[in-house]
């Protein structure tokens, strides 16, 4: 295996949403392969974060390189799986269409998609297993098979860095543990990034947590072996497990 | 019976209704899908203070139109885009506004006043030649601008918010958008009327959209049904003599609740509804 590669990375970053800072003073590193959650109330800056790691919105102060570059440059080579709720779900549109908008990226404004362009999103249907449901209109299918279209769609372009915003969001119990294993296989080769506002959504499957509430409080991955000794943790939540849903408890704040 | 094709203006008619019927099926497959109906009727009413000021300053009334029609959709675009007011408050301000001013210039016309009941409706019985040519000419734009932005025009009306995290000139593809409605619009307000102009932008491409989940049918479909309106309206029109416009759009809805209709009679008793 190749030494570790920052895919992102965060140094001292502030921003600020109408004057209220919605980050301060930031500072992470995500590496190839990492699989990270980010946790943290709605309003505690897990878009705004989003935004700054996909170029869409400068920090006031700080640095940020993704890929090595300038977060613009590398967006062709994030994939990212908006929130579910944003689309029509009476679109006209089928599952193969949705897909091909992955590819815009690449093929650039005024150009058709080309035949290696459909290839590619064949092969990304293909991964998240719905190559068979491709004539299906959007709508038509469950929650659990529309995110992985949205996932396809992500995949479409071979990023090194997917992105998904509230992956877990109305998916049932059974479902989440098979988007999971899928984001499982996907870390194989590239570094995975999930925001959640809901706790019960990171999964044993996630390697890394961090809560973010303006400022961001990381947890690394051997924490997992002190979890029965912590028995609290900062971030103002509220949750209810069965013992035998594998679960965690993060270290307390510093 | 087929004697009506005789007449030159009866064939003018047929033809403007059948050429209308390409840009208003391609653009309101688009209208349809993105529910931007109500934007569209705002355009409309919009441009009418275009053709005031067109009589007033003695110019070309479409030319007013055109200019006004374009202002509107952009302006339309970048307040509900860019200010924290309400879609439909804009829509509603924009559309009061144009036909404010529509009625104020007109009046002060001296002289020939227009029957402002004739924009409303149009008047494609009276189609001239010239008037041919100008929706052709539209017809191809159309066409030209959405075969080159198809994908773009796709994403945008599907999902806005990917669109422009994979680096999309979302805002300029919408207003694009916008101008073509502007533009369609403002070609078919003479041939026939505001009114009409939003019923073929929205009737023929909605019960297209009860066939086929693919845009590119949906557009080949709604000029297919917005041209069997017109012809049906403009026949039952001259059989029965009734005004044109509306025999069109009443043509349409009934054809259209007949098929909404039959489809959930079919779906009731169990029978799959095959979409292509």
């Amino acid at each position: 295996m190749s030494v570790e590669k920052e895919v992102v990375k965060f140094e001292n970053v502030w921003a600020y949403y109408n004057s209220h800072p919605a980050l301060q003073d930031i500072n992470l590193a995500i590496h190839d392969r990492d699989f990270l959650g980010i946790i943290g109330p709605n309003g505690g800056g897990k878009t705004t974060l989003l935004k700054i790691i996909l170029g869409l919105l400068k920090p006031r102060r700080g640095k940020v390189t993704v890929l090595g570059k300038d977060p613009c440059e590398s967006r062709s080579q994030i994939g990212y799986v908006p929130q579910k709720s944003f689309f029509d779900k009476n679109f006209p549109i089928d599952v193969w269409q949705v897909t091909l908008m992955g590819l815009y990226s690449q093929t650039g404004l005024f150009r058709r998609y080309s035949c290696e362009d459909k290839k590619k999103a064949e092969e990304a249907l293909d991964r998240v297993s719905m190559l068979k449901y491709r004539n299906r209109q959007i709508g038509e299918l469950s929650g659990g098979q529309q995110k992985r279209v949205f996932i396809a769609r992500a995949l479409a372009s071979d990023p090194k860095l997917l992105l998904l915003d509230e992956p877990m969001e109305s998916v049932d119990p059974k479902v989440q543990g098979e988007l999971y294993g899928l984001l499982k296989e996907l870390q194989q080769e590239m570094a995975i990034v999930l925001v959640s506002h809901d706790v019960t959504a990171v999964s044993i499957y996630v390697d890394e947590i961090a809560c973010l509430n303006q400022t961001l409080v990381y947890h690394g991955p051997k924490e997992i072996s002190d979890e029965v000794l912590e028995g609290t943790y900062q971030c103002p939540i509220h949750l209810i497990a069965h013992g035998t849903i594998p679960h965690r408890v993060l270290k307390e704040h510093q | 019976m087929f004697d009506i094709f005789g007449y030159h203006f009866m064939q003018n008619a047929m033809l403007a209704g059948l050429l209308a019927s390409i840009a208003c099926g391609i653009i309101g497959a688009y209208v349809v899908s993105k529910k931007i109906v109500f934007i569209s009727g705002g355009i409309a009413h919009a441009s009418f203070g275009g053709i005031g000021i067109g009589y007033f300053l003695g110019i070309n009334p479409v030319l007013g139109a055109t200019g006004f029609g374009l202002i509107s959709a952009i302006a339309m675009g970048l307040t509900t885009r860019r200010t924290k007011l309400p879609e439909d408050t804009v829509i509603g301000i924009l559309w009061a506004t144009g036909m404010a001013l529509g009625a104020i210039f007109i009046s002060l016309t001296p002289g020939y006043t227009t029957n402002l009941f004739s924009y409303l409706f149009g008047n494609i019985l009276t189609v001239p030649d010239s008037e041919l040519l100008l929706i052709l000419v539209l017809d191809i734009l159309i066409f030209a601008v959405v075969a080159l932005l198809y994908k773009e025009f796709l994403a945008v009306s599907f999902d806005e918010e990917y669109s422009t995290v994979i680096g999309m000139p979302t805002e300029k593809i919408y207003l694009t958008m916008l101008c073509l409605i502007a533009l369609t619009i403002v070609v078919m307000i003479r041939v026939v009327g505001i009114i009409l102009v939003i019923a073929l932008l929205t009737i023929p491409a909605s019960l297209a959209r009860q066939f086929t989940n693919d845009m590119k049918k949906l557009m080949a479909l709604s000029v297919l049904f917005s041209a069997i309106f017109t012809f049906t309206g403009l026949m039952l029109s001259y059989w029965f003599d009734l005004a044109s416009g509306a025999t069109i759009i009443v043509t349409g809805v009934v054809i259209f609740a007949l098929v909404i209709a039959i489809r959930k009679l079919l779906s009731s008793r169990g029978l799959p509804s095959q979409k292509m």
